[in-house]
């Protein structure tokens, strides 16, 4: 059997750019850019964990079922998160309910 | 047979299965092959596949946690702003630093393996990856001391010098909650490691197997990424610049 | 192809003694280990059960006390769904016949498979400990504030005894979705697969997306009441409706858990005694996941007067309607499937066809239910009660029950007395019907589901239910009695007793350890009673 084998320096490579994304979270931190800091934040955290999953993980060279599930964890908790919010969002739209 | 059925009744058409002579056997059994697999491509994929599987299964376990943080982050922005303040900063970073660095000594142990490298050079990158596995453990008990020296610790004895002491006991309650079962993750993939490098330095792995290295490694990941969401989420709301 | 001559070593007797059994790696020792253990565990909820029925014979609370009735109804929900429904089908018939069905020699994981059932048992006993130490009163959903703080019975061992359970689940799910993905003989492409397979596939991603989330709830709920975090306790600001989210993200679907696999059953029953091959494969296979993925977008119906918002309510109503497409699919297309078909009234049969009528009523109750406004007048009465056992126990255990019949001569090599199982299948469909009949009108007119005491003027139908759960009871235990017969005394059977189609009919009954002595190379679909190019499958 012979998986994929990349080169040690892209190993590196996607580590120094972990080492930088955590740095500019901490940088963005300090500046005030209103709710864009919650958004700087995410992006970057996504950023990070999607160079994880492709390059240490290997999904970028893994089969297509795969991607399939290691999707459908994130897509799963997409339903929750959002339908879930879809009630605490909407708590008092219809006038005389619950707040 | 008592059914009211019988086989002359109704014409029996080709079965569903042509059962052949089983092939001769290619070549000798690699010893790492489970009998119940044909090969050790098979039981590679099979091996990667349940651990992927088991991995969206974790992404909703904590998921139940970041669910909860999402709620009643929502009912009250400002609590969870000014609770977080509290946390360190500097060792939240730090220890972001060392799992992103322990990362790199796994994924480096499975190239290790995956290449046929010494067995010294697989289990001195497990050996660095337990390192700095065991670093992040001791600086997040140092915060963890910390919290509970200032009674941040939820509880009867939690105490809020700030605006929003409930909200803030909700934050730490979910901050325990959530590093702490984060950690244990660590401490069992911190077992996990000492199995594997225990196998490694049998010298079991070679380029054609290395699934347990390859494994284990997608399970060290998949603690580091959650801790790359915890980070940011727990350390670094609402910014620092009002000081 | 048939091997009518057994084989002298098979899975029963290769290796004797108790070790050989604890210790067994073979996915056949291992589902027959789960059927002893769900059925202890079957009739210890039916003893709750029984309890319950006979404390509301009369209108006052004059058996048990109404404290002793809550934990009674509480033990009943918690073995009833987290330790018979959902790993009765799965982990006993699917451990046993998928990798049959699919011509693997073993799961793809067998040491986790034995390994859950190891977890399984263990909470069991975390849950069995609770019982006997003061029992819980909670309710089985646990809802918080109340498991949280108020209530002063055993919720945290009960608590982990399900978060415990929850993992063997997820193992067991784990393994098939593995199994089914990599362990295909040869030719055998997802278009040729049993629909049994397919249904426990749909089955497996439910236990694997939906089971974290109970057991990171029922854990919260725990550490909340053991370590004093604040996280649903309203006191802190906490929101006891998040509860309810997190716990019926797993636990509506998990309805489909119990369901799926019965479907499954009775889509290899209806196949194997109408003696034709399924009308619409593919639609019905495709339900199975359409129903496990629907089924996850419609767990906000179970809130509908917990004070979430009312416009997520009117969501959560209309997305519930869209499961019922799926459900009614399967239905269409096995009653289409018996359309001349050469029907014939052996026992599993009798189980299908109790299934497709009970599970039918069951289903369309729940269109009543899952609509925002008839919801506010039914919800929390009897009529709910009725609703949910229609599917379960006569959809769930009637699917349970027709598979067991169906497959026990292939899983013990025996047959078992089919005038008894006639007599018996006759005898719980009765005794169901007089049981959860009369719940249906008595919550209708507005009888409040667990209380122990009740308005006199609804005592007759409670009388006519009681009466109706003793001839239950007493089915329940006449297939108990004849299966332990015909494992000493039936009459051997053949490989392949029903005539029917599949890969687990080519084998010998019981069959040997490996399953298949040589890897089947499959050809095409599973159910052909006729010529490939008269019913136009490949």
């Amino acid at each position: 059997m012979s998986g994929h084998v990349a080169p040690k320096s892209m190993y590196v490579g996607i580590w120094f750019a972990l080492v930088v994304g955590t740095v500019l979270t901490v940088v963005a931190a300090e500046v005030d850019m209103g709710a864009l800091n919650n958004v700087a934040m995410l992006l970057i955290a996504c950023t990070k964990a999607a160079l994880v999953i492709l390059f240490f993980m290997h999904v970028r060279w893994s089969t297509r079922l795969t991607w399939v599930v290691a999707a459908s964890g994130f897509f799963w908790l997409l339903i929750m998160f959002g339908l879930t919010m879809q009630d605490y969002l909407t708590r008092g739209w219809v006038p005389g309910t619950w707040r | 047979m008592r059914s009211a059925l019988s086989e002359q009744q109704f014409p029996q058409y080709p079965a569903p299965v042509a059962i052949q002579p089983a092939p001769a056997p290619e070549h000798a059994h690699h010893p790492w092959l489970q009998h119940h697999f044909d090969n050790m491509e098979q039981q590679a994929e099979a091996s990667t596949l349940g651990m992927w599987v088991f991995l969206s299964t974790e992404i909703l376990f904590f998921g139940g946690l970041f669910m909860a943080y999402l709620v009643y982050r929502h009912a009250s922005p400002e609590g969870f702003q000014e609770a977080s303040h509290e946390l360190n900063r500097f060792w939240g970073t730090t220890n972001t630093l060392v799992l992103i660095c322990s990362s790199l000594t796994m994924a480096l142990a499975v190239r290790a393996a995956q290449t046929g490298q010494s067995r010294k050079t697989q289990v001195g990158w497990l050996l660095g990856t337990m390192v700095f596995g065991v670093g992040f453990l001791g600086i997040k008990a140092i915060e963890y001391y910390d919290k509970f020296v200032h009674h941040h610790v939820p509880g009867p004895y939690f105490h809020w010098e700030g605006m929003y002491p409930k909200p803030a006991e909700q934050f730490y309650s979910l901050y325990f909650a959530m590093t702490g079962l984060h950690a244990l993750h660590m401490i069992i993939g911190l077992g996990i490691m000492a199995v594997i490098a225990v196998m490694a330095w049998r010298g079991i792995f070679d380029e054609e197997y290395y699934t347990p290295v390859e494994v284990a490694g997608l399970y060290w990941h998949f603690v580091d990424i959650v801790w790359i969401f915890l980070f940011p989420l727990l350390y670094l709301i609402g910014g620092h610049f009002k000081g | 192809m048939d091997t009518t001559a057994t084989p002298t070593l098979n899975y029963l007797n290769n290796g004797h003694g108790l070790k050989s059994w604890l210790l067994t790696r073979d996915h056949k020792r291992i589902a027959l280990l789960y059927l002893w253990s769900v059925t202890a565990f079957f009739f210890l909820g039916g003893f709750f059960a029984l309890m319950i029925r006979l404390e509301l014979l009369t209108p006052a609370s004059d058996l048990v006390q109404p404290d002793t009735y809550n934990k009674l109804f509480t033990m009943h929900g918690i073995v009833m769904v987290f330790f018979f429904l959902i790993p009765s089908i799965p982990a006993t018939l699917g451990n046993f016949l998928i990798p049959i069905m699919i011509g693997a020699k073993d799961l793809a994981f067998p040491r986790i498979n034995l390994l859950s059932w190891y977890i399984y048992i263990l909470g069991g006993l975390f849950t069995i400990t609770a019982a006997l130490t003061g029992g819980v009163d909670t309710g089985w959903t646990f809802y918080a504030p109340y498991s949280t703080t108020a209530s002063n019975s055993n919720v945290i061992l009960a608590g982990l005894g399900i978060f415990i359970t929850g993992f063997s689940s997820i193992l067991t799910g784990l393994n098939f979705i593995v199994t089914v993905h990599r362990m295909r003989a040869p030719g055998l492409t997802w278009f040729r697969l049993p629909l049994f397979v397919w249904s426990h596939y749909a089955t497996s991603l439910i236990m694997i997306l939906g089971t974290p989330v109970i057991a990171i709830t029922v854990l919260l709920v725990a550490v909340e009441r053991g370590l004093h975090l604040g996280i649903f306790d309203p006191a802190l600001g906490g929101d006891p409706v998040l509860f309810q989210h997190l716990f019926w993200f797993y636990s509506h679907p998990a309805v489909y858990i119990m369901i799926l696999p019965a479907m499954g059953v009775v889509s290899e029953l209806v196949q194997a005694f109408a003696r034709k091959n399924i009308f619409g494969y593919a639609f019905v296979a495709f339900s199975s996941l359409a129903i496990a993925i629907i089924g996850f977008l419609v767990w906000g119906h179970h809130l509908f007067v917990s004070g979430q918002s009312t416009y997520a309510g009117l969501v959560f109503s209309i997305i519930s309607m869209f499961v019922a497409i799926p459900s009614a699919v399967k239905v269409f297309n096995w009653t289409a499937t018996l359309y001349k078909g050469s029907v014939s009234w052996d026992s599993p049969m009798l189980y299908a066809f109790g299934f497709i009528g009970l599970f039918t009523i069951g289903g369309l109750t729940g269109l009543f239910l899952a609509t925002l406004g008839m919801d506010i007048h039914m919800h929390d009465t009897y009529f709910i009660i009725a609703h949910f056992h229609y599917v379960m126990v006569g959809g769930a255990i009637f699917g349970f029950l027709g598979g067991l019949h169906y497959w026990w001569p292939k899983i013990t090599g025996r047959m078992y007395p089919e005038g008894w199982a006639k007599f018996a299948c006759l005898n719980i469909f009765i005794g169901f019907n007089l049981t959860f009949g009369p719940q249906f009108i008595v919550g209708y007119l507005g009888m409040p589901r667990r209380y122990a005491m009740y308005a006199p003027e609804f005592q007759v139908w409670n009388v006519l239910s009681t009466a109706g759960a003793t001839i239950l009871g007493i089915g329940y235990l006449i297939p108990m009695v004849y299966f332990t017969w015909s494992i000493f005394k039936g009459e051997i059977a053949s490989a392949n007793p029903w005539g029917a189609r599949g890969l687990e009919w080519e084998i010998p009954s019981p069959p040997p350890t490996e399953n298949f002595l040589v890897t089947p190379i499959v050809t095409h679909g599973t159910h052909q009673y006729a010529p490939s190019h008269e019913v136009g499958i490949v």
